[in-house]
């Protein structure tokens, strides 16, 4: 399978080009789009939010503390909510190509993920741009992004790949999925921290994954600080034991696949 | 060798009473799907490299799943498909362009979901764009194309490489007769590299131009598998079965030919043949000579009106010429049970060398669709022969008359 994959190697780096290159061809702005709209919601939530919380972030004595916390968390949720949703629709979007061409369809979900890491990447490279000019710079620890980012779209996608092969049959899925995801989102310390949730309520929050990992995040860009190996050790077998789930279930729907597409 | 096996292949589309009970089956929980509806049952045939095979069947007989199992979109609910070599299908050209991106990234994108590596595709790449003759608009976006021109590059994508295995759609009958016939060549062009073809069509002509032997696929069977022209004539015969209740058989006739005979019967053609001037029958006619067709047609059943056509056919299978009495305003009214008729069509055997066979249809009007008393494939086999002319070439004779003057030149 693995070898099949790699025969495509060409076709799978054409349409990360050609998704990133038609985004230039109609839009003035083209690819600027992609990190306008994370950093306006930063923006928004600053705004509103920022007197309220900023008692809240002791251990840092920058006045923008928030701001980049909340980057930091917006970011974390942008990889995730990006992997799944492209995934969700991953195989209803291309049926024209699945229905005509005979490609090894695994290619779709590398394709989905190559797209998530290269949009993600240049908002990453306009976050530290961001950061500079507010002063701040984040020390050794963000060398660890690569690997959160790998974990993240690990996750997204293993949960997308899984609501992806059901919304092929049924569509109800890709409705109900944008919605819990919103929960999700205000379930998660990104906006918040932790420590405005009551001390009884907030080991519920550990239920939570991408708590860990808006909190990986939080750490490298913002404080400085090591990751939680044994958290994100226990997080990435959780979503490889999903992503397994993913690949059986596309495996065994794929022959049914085509007729529902 | 064998390029492409298919056995005992079937599809059926599976129903489930709930979407949830589908997902179950997949975790092998016993779940019946509700309903299941086969499109094909039990295909088998095998074919050889360098074959040219036509595939007929009318509409929703299940042609499209079965070249889409070959091509490897659809997987067979039962059953295997082995195939040696590269597949490439013109099926629905153009689909999969970006309308944003040029001609030239959309052919690089299309080769590269062929899965053809970088450097291959390069290579190809100066050639395609030579072939598809679209000129400067190979690096415009698609969305300023013709269709003709998104035709253009579409099928010089999909026929960059050679494959081993080419199915050919009738999409390819879309875009000027220019372009038609370069494509045409480029696939004569593998045929003779050793490409098998697999030509999918409704157009009986192109399938006995191109094939050298045809499938008929009816209500998700193969019925008949052989010659093209003893199929296609099948295929005719079945149309014309569906409109009106007719029966087919095929029986070989004196010279070994497979005679397809259709029709309900209340009227058959007892005696046909083709004779000279002199009253003599004959197998064998000059160019040009006058012949008389004879026919002797029996009324079995008491009908409203009876006309017959005829059509002298080519080698090929391909009507040359074709008419019948109710073109020439001669049908009969109301013929009575237990009558006989003869028709005696005289006309010039001004044929090209070569073999031809006669058809003949008894019907009650213009077509064999309203009424189909009988219908005769191959009913007379004749041949025609140049003994008196000068050389020529050609399907037909047409008596020349050259003039040559030379115009004097200072």
């Amino acid at each position: 399978m693995l070898k099949a994959v790699w025969a495509y190697r060409s076709f799978i780096i054409s349409s990360i080009k050609n998704d990133f290159k038609t985004r230039f061809v109609r839009s003035k702005i083209g690819a600027l789009w992609v990190v306008l709209h994370p950093l306006s919601m930063v923006l928004i939530y600053a705004l509103i939010l920022s007197s309220l919380l900023k008692a809240k972030l002791p251990e840092v004595d920058t006045v923008y503390a928030y701001p980049i916390y909340l980057t930091s968390g917006i970011l974390a949720w942008t990889i995730f909510l990006e992997s799944v949703s492209r995934s969700l629709t991953i195989f209803v979007d291309n049926a024209n190509l699945i229905k005509k061409v005979a490609f090894p369809k695994l290619v779709l979900p590398i394709i989905t993920a190559g797209i998530v890491a290269l949009n993600n990447l240049v908002l990453l490279l306009a976050i530290f741009i961001v950061f500079a000019f507010l002063g701040h710079f984040p020390g050794w620890q963000v060398l660890w992004l690569p690997l959160l980012f790998v974990v993240t779209i690990l996750f997204g996608m293993s949960i997308g790949l899984i609501a992806g092969v059901l919304n092929v049959f049924i569509r109800d899925i890709g409705q109900i999925v944008p919605v819990v995801l919103q929960f999700g989102f205000w379930l998660t310390p990104i906006v918040y921290t932790i420590t405005i949730i009551p001390e009884s309520y907030r080991h519920w929050f550990d239920y939570n994954p991408m708590t860990h990992i808006a909190r990986a995040f939080q750490s490298v860009m913002l404080y400085n600080k090591p990751i939680d190996f044994n958290a994100l050790a226990i997080f990435t077998v959780i979503s490889i034991a999903l992503l397994m789930l993913g690949l059986f279930m596309f495996k065994k729907a794929a022959p049914e696949m085509v007729d529902q597409l | 060798m064998t390029v492409l096996q298919v056995n005992n292949v079937g599809k059926a589309y599976r129903k489930y009473g709930s979407e949830l009970k589908r997902v179950a089956s997949w975790f092998g929980l016993p779940v019946k799907p509700a309903e299941e509806h086969w499109v094909l049952h039990d295909i088998n045939f095998s074919i050889q490299a360098g074959e040219a095979i036509g595939i007929i069947g009318q509409n929703g007989a299940g042609k499209s799943t079965l070249l889409k199992m070959i091509t490897g979109t659809l997987p067979p609910t039962k059953g295997s498909i082995q195939v040696n070599g590269r597949i490439a299908a013109i099926l629905e050209l153009g689909m999969g362009f970006n309308p944003d991106l040029t001609g030239r990234q959309n052919a690089f994108h299309g080769l590269s979901m062929m899965g053809f590596t970088q450097n291959q595709i390069e290579r190809v790449m100066p050639e395609l764009e030579v072939f598809a003759e679209v000129g400067e608009y190979f690096d415009q976006p698609v969305r300023t194309y013709s269709s003709g021109m998104q035709m253009r590059v579409a099928f010089g994508v999909a026929t960059a490489f050679r494959p081993e295995i080419l199915i050919v759609d009738e999409a390819l009958s879309v875009g000027d007769a220019y372009f038609q016939h370069k494509s045409f060549d480029r696939i004569k062009q593998f045929r003779e590299q050793g490409t098998t073809l697999l030509f999918v069509s409704h157009d009986k002509s192109a399938i006995l131009a191109l094939c050298n032997r045809a499938i008929l696929i009816e209500a998700g069977l193969v019925i008949k598998d052989g010659d093209p022209e003893e199929v296609t004539d099948y295929y005719n015969a079945l149309i014309a079965e569906k409109e009106n209740n007719s029966t087919i058989r095929q029986e070989k006739n004196k010279s070994g030919k497979i005679q397809t005979v259709s029709g309900t019967g209340e009227a058959t053609v007892e005696e046909i043949g083709l004779y000279n001037q002199k009253g003599q029958l004959i197998e064998v006619a000059n160019v040009g000579e006058a012949v008389e067709l004879k026919v002797k047609v029996k009324v079995n059943q008491s009908i409203p009106s009876l006309v017959l056509g005829y059509g002298i056919k080519d080698r090929l299978g391909q009507v040359i010429f074709g008419t019948n009495t109710w073109h020439t305003k001669q049908p009969i009214g109301s013929p009575k049970e237990g009558e006989t008729y003869h028709f005696s069509v005289r006309f010039p055997a001004d044929f090209g060398i070569g073999s031809y066979t006669i058809v003949t249809a008894l019907t009650d009007k213009d077509t064999h669709l309203t009424a189909n008393y009988e219908w005769r494939d191959m009913a007379c086999l004749f041949s025609v022969a140049n003994i008196d002319k000068n050389h020529f070439v050609g399907l037909l004779w047409q008596k020349p008359t050259i003039n040559i003057t030379e115009l004097s030149h200072e």
